[in-house]
């Protein structure tokens, strides 16, 4: 996942779009075709974003900053439509008899910016050198399911093979029906022979196959911004519509916001939470809110005392009827947050609202104290229910209104427990000290229901962060991975989904919405499934 | 009865023991002459301003110790449903965004605010003045090491220090708000004591003093000390308001107290959200935070008149 | 005097050893585990984690931490941060901004502040007086990130007089608000000192000796009561150079400078002590040579002064 970390507001989860049901976006999508017909413009568009907290390498990106940028400037096999559906960029096809073998074949002809081929050997030393454990590459974790991957020691992928020059072969440790879905993410990125030369670098100046390149030698102006235009190598759908993206980094949301008022910056793709309940008056037709692929939830730990067996289960039941959630989505978050219906996001394919057992997302006051006392007749509860969180992301105010619903709702003692910032939250989460629920978020990598599920609550996955853990849950989730379509996986993936909401090792508040905006300077303006505007598409005359 | 004696001088009309007049005369010698303390309180009393600024010191102390006097309210009830609602019947100020009754909040908070302004301004004020002065009045090698101690503690991040001091409490309170405070606020005061001390500190009636056979430190306290308080408590009282508000960069930084503690400077931090929608939930805090400091600063003006001699003849 | 110099400068070596291990135990003892949290919520890989560690020197024990900060810096080299940047190129880039801002900040609060202090302790108890306690009440009793919000919105957004923020544009005008913002607390100080050392001096003797001779007003004014009001204020100024320079960490947020105080906060946020080591050492120097600096104007303003 893509970590956002403003000062002020923001949470370390991002927000995101996508749906098309919002007002906003249906003129933009007839005037895109237009526009489309038109040609393209001329104008540099300018956006916000924040200092990359690594060397532009692709495989060593894990948050947003970074991640906007790498995105334009390569190209992968495949990238995500605004709807999260996957296309062939630089792949001419990927193809797979049973999920867990696939034969990839690149377009042949393409090239980078500094006029290298675009070659398979490309794409298979870029990914062996990501996944190499003595490299500390962050999506290193991405290559786990390749054959050869090693989280303890130093090991090729042997499980990838160069065919020829347009072809290579992936081999999987086993079956994964969507492996397809997440090489568009910036891990599977190729890299141009050059990068390996000198990799610090490369990083500080990188040369790729998408569809914007560098402006110059040093465009990137640390913590100020940086400057991209066109690459007239890059074949492909996303080419671009505009003169140039200038992004500048901001410390605050909030100045970001006050630039696009001011007419000082076209688009912006974070309102800061201030604005929440003005920014869509402010901005008319040029506000974006709309659902985006970010779930939000807190976990309570299996082993809270009272949150375990048959008196947690109605605790855990309890709990999550008494919150409101419809209320505070909209009371603090003005409506830029959509109360919760599952595990997921519906932006992605697959996702329902009618999952079995999803009613105990509803506010029921007289249910919840029932089972509340149902489960003090097991063992009363003494003691303060608290939610953690890391005080520099803008969380104080929902966790402020959740522990005040459920303290009214239940009359327990209930409040919040700040930390000051996010490395001492999650020093306390990971080493499980953590003495309460926590507050967890999921921003997904790719657009499928297993990233929100498989990471989480499967059997000491890497952030199952509350050590849930169900056999049967584990079951369905595989079952759903080695389905030969995507289809069945995630019919699978709903019923898994089911045993979460019996279980509830997290508490499901809602989906962020992405927010954002555009100044009357810039058309075209759209937002992509995982909360960033297609900045290829903007036009600015 | 203390025992009086007579002025020589000649007296014409009655016997000086069978006449009250006399007693005009008369001087009580066995009494310690008058001090600056006495003389301050004899001016301040006259000046209405001293007891406007009195009354309402007084006022605040009192909600700080007693809210429920004010109040029947509790403030850490809120319920979101009266989300941002403007002011009704028993709810005078209206609501903030988590629906919480603002009067009782800016009743309550006064307590956590008022304690953190006037206990780190004390702390300040205390470590500050003394190393300051012993500094600026002995010089040397001495006046070196505190001077570069003041460097490096003047250079420590508020941040960094708050969150380092904050984590070795397990319970954040207002004492470990105003101990952070306290650690950055003393190399302030210190350096306006030491500066105004060294410019007293040669001056002609300190050099009578000294010849008078007044010893150093007794020179130090009864006349370079006196005549250096003005910066000193200006700086005070302008600190307090500073204080109470550093309280609330800190929550707004997300390292101030927890929210089980109500306090002006939380309200303000996050009344800033709320700051397009709705500013009047920023006023009432923030007020009453203009009107503590406003009172203090008063407080101040008249007794630094007072302990100045020479603004009192007029 | 030299000798007087030479001495302070020579105390900054001290100075300098004290403040980099303060400061480095410090950072040391903030809470969390810097390198866990470059994972973001998904977490790090323990193996990744241990890799980044051992190349930071996080491995090791404090004091052998420290100890090559220091043998780094002999050589000029101040370490790097988690994205592989030398500390000293982003010291480079942050400075240069910082003090512009500081030095207009500095200016603003020493030119309005002294110069209504002036008239409002000539004029003790008037309404001009009144008006400017008001304005200080509101200065203090406002943080410093409403008044900033306040002003970037008004005068950014909706009079359009300023740009609303900085950003890459490093130039007065965009500087000015927030300048304004940054100095607005000293502002009050300042005006308060004046004030009351003003009114202080007036009933002096040696301002009735200076009348009683025939002076004229304004020479008294400037000369004599100004001259000798100043020395807590320039105390105050001086010390308020590094603090308006650290100071920064909400202004520089708001108004989105990439500063000192940004850079700060996101290094103490991330745990990177070599960068706040080295930013906080630097502005250690600052105060010395500021404080210097003050020291030597005591004796310019009041002759009764004297360093040996």
């Amino acid at each position: 996942m893509k970590i956002r970390r403003i000062a002020g507001f923001a949470a370390s989860v991002a927000v995101g779009a996508l749906v098309l049901t919002a007002c906003s976006s249906t003129p933009s999508d007839t005037e895109s075709t237009s526009a489309a017909a038109e040609g393209t413009s001329t104008g540099i568009v300018t956006a916000n974003s924040s200092e990359p907290q690594n060397p532009l390498v692709p495989g060593n990106i894990n948050e947003v900053g970074g991640g906007k940028v790498v995105d334009l400037l390569f190209a992968g096999l495949v990238y995500y439509d605004a709807a999260g559906e996957p296309h062939n960029e630089v792949a001419e096809s990927i193809e797979t008899t049973d999920a867990q073998n696939y034969t990839i074949t690149l377009k042949s002809g393409l090239t980078y910016s500094n006029d290298e081929p675009v070659i398979a050997k490309n794409f298979v030393d870029a990914w062996n050198y990501t996944a190499l454990l003595s490299n500390a590459q962050l999506g290193s974790y991405f290559f786990e399911d390749i054959e050869g991957f090693s989280y303890d020691e130093d090991s090729a992928l042997t499980g990838l093979a160069v065919v020829d020059d347009t072809s290579f072969t992936v081999k999987l440790k086993e079956p994964r029906a969507d492996f397809p879905l997440r090489l568009g993410y910036s891990a599977f990125f190729p890299l141009p022979e050059v990068a390996f030369t000198d990799i610090a670098a490369f990083g500080e100046n990188p040369i790729g196959n998408g569809p914007y390149m560098l402006a110059k030698e040093g465009a990137w102006q640390h913590n100020v911004g940086i400057d991209l235009i066109p690459n007239p190598a890059y074949e492909g759908d996303r080419t671009a519509k505009n003169g140039g993206v200038t992004f500048t980094f901001y410390a605050s949301q909030e100045a970001a916001y006050n630039d696009l008022l001011a007419d000082q910056l076209d688009v912006l793709d974070a309102v800061p939470d201030s604005a929440f309940g003005t920014f869509e008056d402010e901005l008319g037709d040029r506000a974006v809110n709309q659902p985006a692929a970010v779930f939000q939830s807190f976990t309570i730990p299996q082993n809270l005392p009272g949150f375990s067996g048959e008196e947690g289960a109605l605790r855990r039941a309890a709990i999550s009827m008494a919150i409101n959630r419809p209320e505070i989505t909209d009371a603090i978050f003005q409506g830029t947050r959509t109360p919760a219906n599952d595990f997921t996001s519906p932006v992605i394919a697959g996702w329902s609202d009618t999952i079995p057992g999803a009613e105990v997302l509803d506010y029921n006051e007289t249910e919840a104290k029932a089972l509340w006392a149902e489960a003090d007749a097991i063992a009363p509860y003494t003691g303060t229910f608290t939610i953690g969180y890391n005080a520099d992301g803008g969380h104080q105010a929902w966790v402020d209104a959740v522990t005040n619903s459920i303290k009214n709702t239940l009359g327990i003692a209930s409040e919040g427990n700040p930390y000051p910032d996010f490395k001492s939250f999650r020093d306390d989460v990971t080493n499980r000290t953590i003495t309460g629920a926590f507050r967890t978020g999921w921003q997904a990598d790719y657009p499928g229901l297993f990233n929100f599920l498989g990471p989480i609550y499967a059997t000491d996955a890497s952030s199952n962060d509350g050590d849930y853990t169900n056999p049967e849950f584990d079951a369905l989730l595989a079952d759903g991975s080695t389905a030969a379509t995507v289809d069945e996986a995630n019919k699978l993936f709903q019923q898994a989904q089911e045993i979460l909401f019996t279980d509830l090792p997290a508490i499901p508040l809602w989906y962020s919405n992405v927010t954002g905006g555009s100044a009357a300077t810039v058309d075209n303006v759209e937002f992509g499934w995982n909360s960033v505007p297609l900045y290829y598409e903007v036009t600015k005359s | 009865m203390p025992e009086l004696t007579r002025p020589h001088q000649s007296h014409f009309f009655a016997d000086l023991d069978s006449t009250p007049l006399g007693l005009v005369d008369l001087v009580d010698e066995s009494a310690a002459p008058a001090s600056l303390w006495v003389e301050a309180w004899h001016s301040l009393r006259r000046r209405p301003l001293f007891w406007i600024s009195a009354t309402l010191i007084a006022l605040v102390t009192l909600v700080a110790l007693f809210p429920s006097l004010f109040t029947s309210l509790d403030p850490g009830f809120c319920e979101l449903k009266y989300s941002l609602d403007p002011p009704t019947a028993g709810h005078p100020f209206g609501f903030d965004r988590q629906g919480c009754d603002i009067y009782s909040r800016t009743i309550y908070g006064a307590r956590a605010s008022v304690t953190v302004g006037v206990l780190t301004t004390l702390v300040v004020v205390l470590i500050g003045s003394v190393f300051g002065a012993f500094a600026g009045f002995y010089g040397g090698w001495f006046d070196s090491l505190l001077s570069r101690v003041t460097d490096i503690f003047f250079a420590i991040p508020l941040v960094l220090a708050a969150i380092v001091v904050m984590q070795m409490y397990d319970d954040v309170s207002v004492m470990t708000v105003t101990v952070v405070l306290g650690v950055f606020g003393w190399p302030q005061i210190a350096r306006i004591t030491r500066g105004a001390v060294m410019s007293v500190k040669n001056a002609d009636f300190i050099t009578a003093a000294k010849a008078l056979g007044s010893s150093r430190l007794a020179t130090l306290a009864r006349h370079v000390m006196p005549n250096s308080a003005a910066p000193i408590i200006v700086t005070a009282t302008v600190s307090l308001g500073i204080f109470i508000v550093a309280e609330a960069t800190l929550s707004y930084l997300g390292i101030g107290l927890p929210t089980s503690i109500v306090s002006w400077g939380a309200d303000i931090s996050k009344a800033q959200a709320s700051l397009r929608s709705q500013p009047s939930v920023l006023f009432y805090p923030a007020g009453a935070l203009a009107l503590t400091v406003l009172s203090f600063i008063m407080m101040g003006d008249v007794v630094r008149d007072a302990l100045d001699p020479k603004a009192r003849k007029r | 005097m030299a000798w007087y110099i030479g001495r302070r400068v020579l105390q900054m070596i001290p100075v300098f050893l004290g403040a980099t291990l303060l400061i480095y135990a410090m950072v040391f003892l903030l809470p969390g585990d810097p390198v866990a949290a470059l994972g973001g919520d998904r977490g790090l890989n323990p193996a990744v984690a241990e890799q980044i560690r051992a190349e930071f020197n996080l491995d090791k024990p404090f004091f052998v931490q420290y100890l090559l900060y220091l043998k780094g810096i002999l050589t000029l080299d101040f370490g790097t941060t988690f994205s592989g940047r030398a500390v000293i190129d982003v010291m480079g880039e942050a400075f240069p901004v910082t003090i512009q801002l500081a030095v207009m900040a500095l200016i603003f609060e020493g030119v309005l502040g002294i110069g209504f202090g002036l008239i409002a302790g000539l004029r003790k108890g008037g309404v001009f007086d009144a008006t400017l306690l008001l304005v200080s009440l509101f200065v203090i009793a406002m943080p410093t990130f409403v008044i900033g919000f306040v002003m970037q919105y008004v005068v950014g957004v909706k009079l359009q007089w300023l740009p609303p923020t900085v950003g890459g544009d490093v130039s007065f005008q965009t500087l000015l608000m927030p300048a304004i913002v940054l100095g607005a607390v000293s502002f009050a100080y300042v005006l308060r000192l004046t004030r009351t050392s003003v009114a202080e001096n007036l009933s002096a003797d040696f301002v009735r000796t200076a009348t009683a001779k025939g002076l004229t007003r304004s020479r008294v004014v400037n000369v004599h009561v100004l001259r000798n009001s100043l020395i807590p204020v320039i105390t105050f100024l001086g010390a308020d150079l590094g603090g308006l320079m650290a100071g920064a960490i909400v202004t520089e947020g708001i108004f989105n400078i990439p500063g000192v105080g940004n850079t700060l906060y996101k290094a103490i946020q991330q745990g990177q002590a070599p960068t706040v080591v080295s930013l906080v050492t630097v502005l250690v120097i600052v105060y010395i040579f500021a404080n210097l600096f003050v020291d030597l104007l005591y004796a310019a303003l009041d002759p009764r002064i004297r360093y040996a």
